[in-house]
């Protein structure tokens, strides 16, 4: 009879012993750096992803041209140690860091440089595009052979690349760009070993029977070999990615040893793992999650500086919103600072342009201002001529917090209510983020709308020029002046003319209001309270492990 | 017997076919599309475009089908939308996981909830009875991952006894042959490896085992209760036996039968709450890729996933049923 009873007793010790054997062991080793990511690297090169995760690894794996430095949107050398441009802003000449060897041994030369741009230039259709290329597709636009419907040479920024001498790369541009320099910093256009890419089929893709793309090599699961602080020692998906240090690296060596990335999907597994110290840093802390950081003694809260814009998107092909007069109402009519302070946990600041205050060509003075002003938005409406109230259909996402809009259905909730006081009759249309939002907004469907944007790099043409440099079905204007303003500002090659023309390109848009912006948001990070030397950065995925270490 | 297991194994056929086609359906019904879900913001119409045309999905839905079912028949299960990995290669690294966690709960759900359930009945509407029954309410009615949450919090967070998530400490270098890390770790003697894996279990097979320990608890229970009262125990008490040999020999093991029966169904509850408990443990297994897979819509580890485990489930209750027939002769004689 006792049995069972004695049996639950037997089971419960075995737990307890094991517990107290657990709490025995767990001595940190202090050369690992053990950081909680939201999820897993998609592939370890990349040319082939625009994922966070993967390019934090990349990033560490891989060198670049010229860097950003720490904390900041300036760019300033890496392998290559200078760089000058040709009169008519077409040619860059790189002069590399000489000596510099990958990891397998092979030396980082001027054919290596050239070598990873057409690697990309040449792509065969199948991995062109935005979803396996995104960034050069975004940053350069075009394919030496592009499949039907791609663009070829004649889009292209880049033209070609020449190995001058050995430690002298010159990259040819088709017309003058100046985000050209800014964007490769991106991890994206990292130096990779052009023998390892051989022999680790880098580029050996199929498609499969159900059409889907399938990468057959293993350099980008297993052997990525770049020249970067760091070198992978092992990855098992789902459980952590192990990079260990590059003893012969060319700059500084990192201080630690090794530096572990864990997924962990959930922001409150993530949190107790940290708690718990089987993490020593996390990306991603949830705003909600951040005064139980800051008020835990042995942990401290980072901030990244705000590097994303959330906005009130505004479509001018449905009318009256091609009535400047109706955009301006609608920009008093939004209370934007109520929704600022109410929905951002202290971590918002309100926004009055596009651009955030760390990109080059923010404009300090001379924006427009749009305070909350209803009755001011009333008179606008009457004196545009529209019958009050004017009916408008509003959408916004149920689901997906983004980093600039961390709580979507309240932003809406209080900008309807603010918009109605304001002369407007406000028809909400909720949609699922991921279940016909986004496709919705970006083909034209919607009339106004929530919406933002994070930075992929520091420089303004990916805020500006990607939004406003060209017409499109989100925001449904032709504007010519702000179309010329912009690819005048993005050609400028010198540095402080062109922060000069950005600032202005930046008023211009505040002025014509294709949209009204209103969040810049910091994301957090949290770390045990001993870790030193973690910069954050604007661009998260720049952020530079090599540099931490114990206090 | 083999007769049985072999019909019942043909039955495999049309019930993959049936669920491929649902499952078919059903993926592409759900809201959006893979191309909205990972281009997010950048997902502009050109870029759908030439994202549906990268994966073959601006083909007709038949066409789609037929080639899906092509792939099948050659043994693979199509290549994952999101990891650009074959979907065989993720169940081969996945599923070890989520066939331990799920061991373990179950373990912990019969070590429990047998004894706790047979106590139960033999003193029936005792102090153990209504103890029984209110952790049976509690392991039904609380959530998996808030169960999950709160366990880590009292026992990793407060008390610092056991870790929070993954399999095994991010320190500890060890070899995994198989994928099962306890397996592993006997296998090449590595007791520290061992000892961290079972560690890294404790939790999650709780938060897991809660739901079918309730069960087995209350069906244990009201078996033992029908049994005990049975004219061939009360022979056997009558003939004199021992306390100990009528409880064992006569009343549990017929109490059992219905039990075996419950656990083959169990099954299907460990593989749905592992979504919740790998998730909240961020293991890496079977349920946290498939939750992954319906976030990005990725049809293809949805279709392939899902089909592996239903015909893990229907393998795990056509062994159920076997067992069932050596513990109880009558059903192999019928």
């Amino acid at each position: 009879m006792g049995k069972g009873i004695r049996f639950a007793l037997v089971a419960l010790a075995l737990a307890a012993a094991t517990a107290a054997f657990a709490a025995s062991s767990g001595a940190q080793q202090k050369d690992t750096f053990v950081f909680g990511t939201e999820g897993d690297p998609v592939l370890i090169d990349g040319a082939y992803v625009s994922d966070g995760p993967s390019l934090r690894v990349i990033d560490h794996i891989f060198d670049t041209l010229v860097e950003l430095k720490p904390g900041t949107t300036k760019v300033v050398p890496s392998l290559a140690q200078s760089w000058t441009t040709s009169k008519d802003g077409l040619k860059w000449t790189f002069n590399l860091r000489k000596g510099v060897k990958f990891t397998d041994g092979t030396p980082l030369n001027a054919a290596a440089v050239c070598g990873s741009f057409n690697r990309q230039y040449t792509f065969p259709g199948i991995l062109q595009g935005e979803n396996t290329n995104y960034y050069w597709f975004t940053v350069f636009g075009g394919y030496a052979k592009p499949a039907t419907g791609n663009p070829g040479p004649d889009k292209s920024l880049y033209r070609g690349c020449k190995a001058v001498n050995n430690s002298t790369a010159r990259i040819i541009l088709n017309r003058r760009s100046s985000s050209f320099l800014a964007a490769l910093v991106l991890p994206n256009f990292s130096i990779a070993s052009p023998a390892a890419l051989v022999k680790y089929r880098a580029d050996d893709v199929t498609v499969g029977a159900d059409g889907v793309i399938r990468p057959q090599g293993t350099f980008a699961t297993q052997n990525p070999i770049g020249s970067g602080p760091y070198k992978l020692e092992s990855w098992r998906i789902g459980d952590r990615l192990v990079l260990v240090r590059n003893e012969n690296y060319w700059g500084t060596k990192p201080k630690l040893r090794r530096v572990i990335f864990r997924p962990i999907s959930d922001n409150t597994a993530r949190l107790q793992a940290l708690q718990t110290g089987e993490l020593d840093g996390l990306n991603s802390l949830a705003p909600q999650d951040v005064p139980a950081v800051s008020g835990n003694s042995s942990l401290k809260v980072l901030n990244r500086p705000a590097f994303n814009i959330g906005y009130v998107g505004i479509n001018q092909k449905v009318a009256p919103l091609n009535n400047f007069k109706v955009r301006q109402a609608i920009a008093y009519g939004l209370d934007r600072r109520s929704v600022v302070t109410a929905f951002y946990a202290g971590r918002g600041t309100l926004a009055n342009q596009f651009l955030p205050p760390l990109v080059e060509g923010y404009a300090k003075t001379g924006v427009p201002d749009y305070p909350y002003n209803p009755e001011k938005a009333r008179a606008l409406l009457q004196e545009a001529g529209v019958k009050l109230p004017l009916e408008l259909e509003f959408w916004y996402p149920t689901d997906r917090p983004r980093p600039y809009m961390p709580d979507p259905p309240r932003n809406f909730q209080a900008f309807a209510a603010s918009l109605e006081r304001s002369g407007f009759k406000i028809v909400p249309h909720p949609a699922p983020w991921r279940g016909g939002y986004v496709g919705g907004l970006l083909s034209g469907q919607a009339a106004l709308y929530l919406f933002g944007w994070t930075g992929d790099f520091g420089d303004p043409a990916n805020f500006l020029n990607v939004h406003f440099g060209a017409e499109n079905a989100q925001f449904g204007y032709n504007n010519p002046s702000i179309f010329n303003a912009l690819k005048a500002a993005d050609e400028e090659t010198d540095l402080a003319k062109r922060t000069k023309l950005y600032e202005a390109a930046s008023i211009q848009v505040m002025k014509f209001l294709p949209m009204v912006p209103y969040a810049n948001n910091r994301p957090a990070l949290a770390f045990k309270k001993n870790v030193k030397g973690y910069i954050p950065s604007p661009v998260e995925i720049n952020e530079n492990f090599a540099l931490v270490s114990f206090g | 017997m083999l007769r049985f297991a072999v019909r019942r194994l043909f039955l495999l056929v049309p019930i993959l076919i049936g669920l491929s086609l649902l499952l078919f359906v059903w993926v592409r019904a759900l809201p959006g599309t893979p191309a909205a879900a990972l281009l997010g913001e950048r997902a502009t119409p050109a870029a759908v475009e030439r994202f549906e045309r990268q994966y073959g999905l601006d083909r007709p839905i038949h066409v789609q089908y037929w080639a899906y079912v092509k792939t099948i028949a050659s043994g693979d299960l199509g290549t994952s939308v999101a990891s650009r990995r074959p979907v065989i290669t993720e169940i081969k690294e996945r599923f070890p996981a989520t066939v331990e966690l799920a061991l373990a709960a179950m373990l912990f759900a019969v070590c429990v909830g047998l004894p706790l359930g047979f106590v139960a009945a033999k003193r029936y509407g005792g102090v153990v009875d209504h103890g029984s029954l209110f952790l049976s309410l509690i392991g039904i009615s609380i959530p998996i991952f808030f169960l999950g949450i709160i366990l880590k919090y009292v026992f990793a967070v407060r008390l610092g006894w056991l870790p929070t998530v993954g399999r095994q400490d991010v320190l500890i270098d060890a070899e995994h042959p198989t994928g099962f890390y306890i397996l592993d770790a006997i296998v090449t003697g590595n007791w520290e490896a061992a000892l961290d894996a079972i560690k890294h279990l404790v939790l999650p097979a709780i938060a897991l085992g809660s739901i079918p320990l309730a069960i087995i608890a209350r069906i244990t229970r009201a078996s033992t209760l029908d049994v005990q009262n049975e004219d061939y125990v009360r022979t056997a008490r009558a003939k004199g036996l021992p306390p100990r040999t009528v409880d064992g020999r006569h009343v549990l093991r017929n109490a059992l039968l219905p039990v075996v029966t419950i656990l083959g169904l169990q099954v299907g509850v460990l593989l749905g709450g592992a979504v919740l408990t790998e998730t909240v443990f961020a293991i890496p297994g079977m349920g946290s890729w498939l939750k992954e897979a319906i976030f990005n819509h990725d049809y293809p580890v949805l279709m392939g996933g899902i089909l592996f485990l239903a015909v893990i489930f229907v393998l795990v209750n056509l062994v159920v049923d076997l067992t069932y027939g050596l513990i109880n002769p009558r059903i192999r004689v019928s």
